[in-house]
């Protein structure tokens, strides 16, 4: 199988539980994978096991034609996490954190005042983000996935605590990104369209 | 960004920015890094009260009992080293992130001591008098206790990401990092008696600085590697 990103056969063992078997796919620039499940089917543990944070019991990803296994810093490189957790400091207000962001990359901050209103929390700079609510919260990760300019993004659940307008941003959001050519890893148990190439895997 | 970018510019690009952060954290929660400062004082000030004033006897415990402080209060700051990185998920954006690991981790093993090692040390003469030891040697005081304090942060953020995952890490924390502090303690105590005693002190600091030396190029890759298997 060839793809930017591809697996072959993975399988990962979470306890003595076989969480995933023999899981192949590949994935190229526009397309999104969408990995549904039910809760606890193991698909934060595969999105994990893309990004590297967990070991797989066996098989292989690649990107760019690369064992990630053994070529980590290509990926992370331009790789973004959008993970449950915020992954960013609360008592940091939303600037200080994209700040802290921009600087691990080596990238310059500059003030991103249209991105931020578009995200609708432009008006919540000035405050420690524990004062910000969970929906809010979730917008300032989404402006550090943007903010990270990646080609992939692996996204956990991304509709977690937003609105209905959020949500319709979310799926604006991955459309522009794979109609730019990015890839896009999003786990979540509810199934939406997006009108772009679109892979499915169903754990069990 | 592609990884051929990464040039050393970059490289302390990022050690810069987790410094920056972390400095700006315990700028906006000073209970955290006071804490440490406020049981160094505490232990050190009550020793003399409990054993009585005769300057003899301090003047043979004091370097012992400020030694003793120093590693406990290290020690005390030590546990929360990686535990709200862990919680709030940032210790995930650390490890994906495009640098290196054990050089974010050497970044976040500054910041902890300059906000929980370096103000000890500047404590440290102030307490030293209590013990009516003599100002001759507040330089030897400084030197040791600076050394030990870098090596006890660096030892420390082994533990610390070795604990991370477990709920009450605490004790074990203590237990795993102890042995390994052990040489500080006994080297720096040892000095400063010496210092006091008016005897040469050299070969101590000389010990001290190769042990920070160890630690400084070692511990950050052990961190980085227990942080990895705790984070799994």
């Amino acid at each position: 199988m060839t793809g930017l990103l591809s697996a072959d056969r993975l399988r990962l063992y979470r306890g003595d539980r076989c969480l995933i078997r023999d899981l192949s796919f590949a994935l190229n620039p526009g397309e999104l994978l969408l990995v549904e499940g039910a809760n606890g089917s193991g698909k934060t543990s595969l999105l994990r096991a893309i990004a590297g944070l967990l070991p797989l019991d066996q098989g292989e990803i690649h990107w760019r034609g690369k064992a990630t296994r053994l070529h980590r810093q290509e990926l992370s490189a331009e790789m973004s996490w959008l993970a449950h957790r915020l992954g960013m400091k609360y008592d940091l207000t939303l600037v200080e954190n994209l700040r802290f962001e921009a600087r691990l990359r080596g990238a310059k901050w500059h003030d991103q005042e249209s991105l931020l209103r578009r995200l609708g929390i432009d008006r919540l700079t000035r405050l420690p983000l524990r004062a910000l609510s969970a929906g809010q919260q979730r917008r300032v990760a989404l402006a550090r996935l943007i903010l990270s300019a990646s080609g992939l993004w692996l996204m956990d659940e991304p509709f977690t605590n937003l609105d209905v307008a959020g949500h319709d941003l979310v799926l604006e959001l991955v459309r522009e990104h794979l109609r730019d050519g990015g890839l896009c890893v999003v786990a979540s148990h509810q199934s939406f369209d997006i009108g772009a190439p679109t892979r499915r895997v169903t754990l069990q | 960004m592609t990884p051929a970018e990464h040039d050393g510019s970059d490289l302390l690009a990022g050690f810069s920015a987790i410094v920056r952060r972390d400095l700006l954290l315990a700028w906006k929660r000073p209970g955290d890094a006071l804490n440490p400062l406020v049981f160094y004082a505490m232990v050190s000030t009550l020793f003399p009260l409990a054993t009585g004033p005769s300057q003899q006897q301090l003047l043979l415990n004091g370097p012992g009992v400020l030694w003793v402080a120093a590693l406990l209060a290290t020690l005390l700051a030590l546990n929360g080293l990686f535990v709200s990185d862990y919680e709030d998920g940032s210790l995930d954006q650390l490890i994906l992130s495009p640098q290196p690991l054990p050089l974010l981790v050497l970044g976040k093993s500054v910041a902890h001591w300059l906000t929980t090692g370096l103000p000890l040390v500047l404590v440290s003469p102030v307490i030293a008098m209590t013990f009516s030891l003599p100002t001759e040697i507040t330089g030897i005081l400084l030197l040791t206790l600076t050394l030990g304090t870098i090596s006890l942060s660096l030892l420390g953020s082994i533990g610390a990401a070795l604990t991370v995952g477990l709920n009450r890490g605490n004790a074990l924390l203590s237990l795993l990092i102890l042995p390994l502090a052990m040489p500080v303690l006994i080297f720096g105590a040892r000095t400063v008696s010496l210092a006091v005693a008016g005897d040469a002190t050299s070969s101590g600091v000389y010990f001290l600085a190769g042990y920070c030396m160890l630690n400084l190029s070692l511990a950050p890759f052990a961190t980085a590697a227990a942080l990895k298997i705790s984070n799994e």
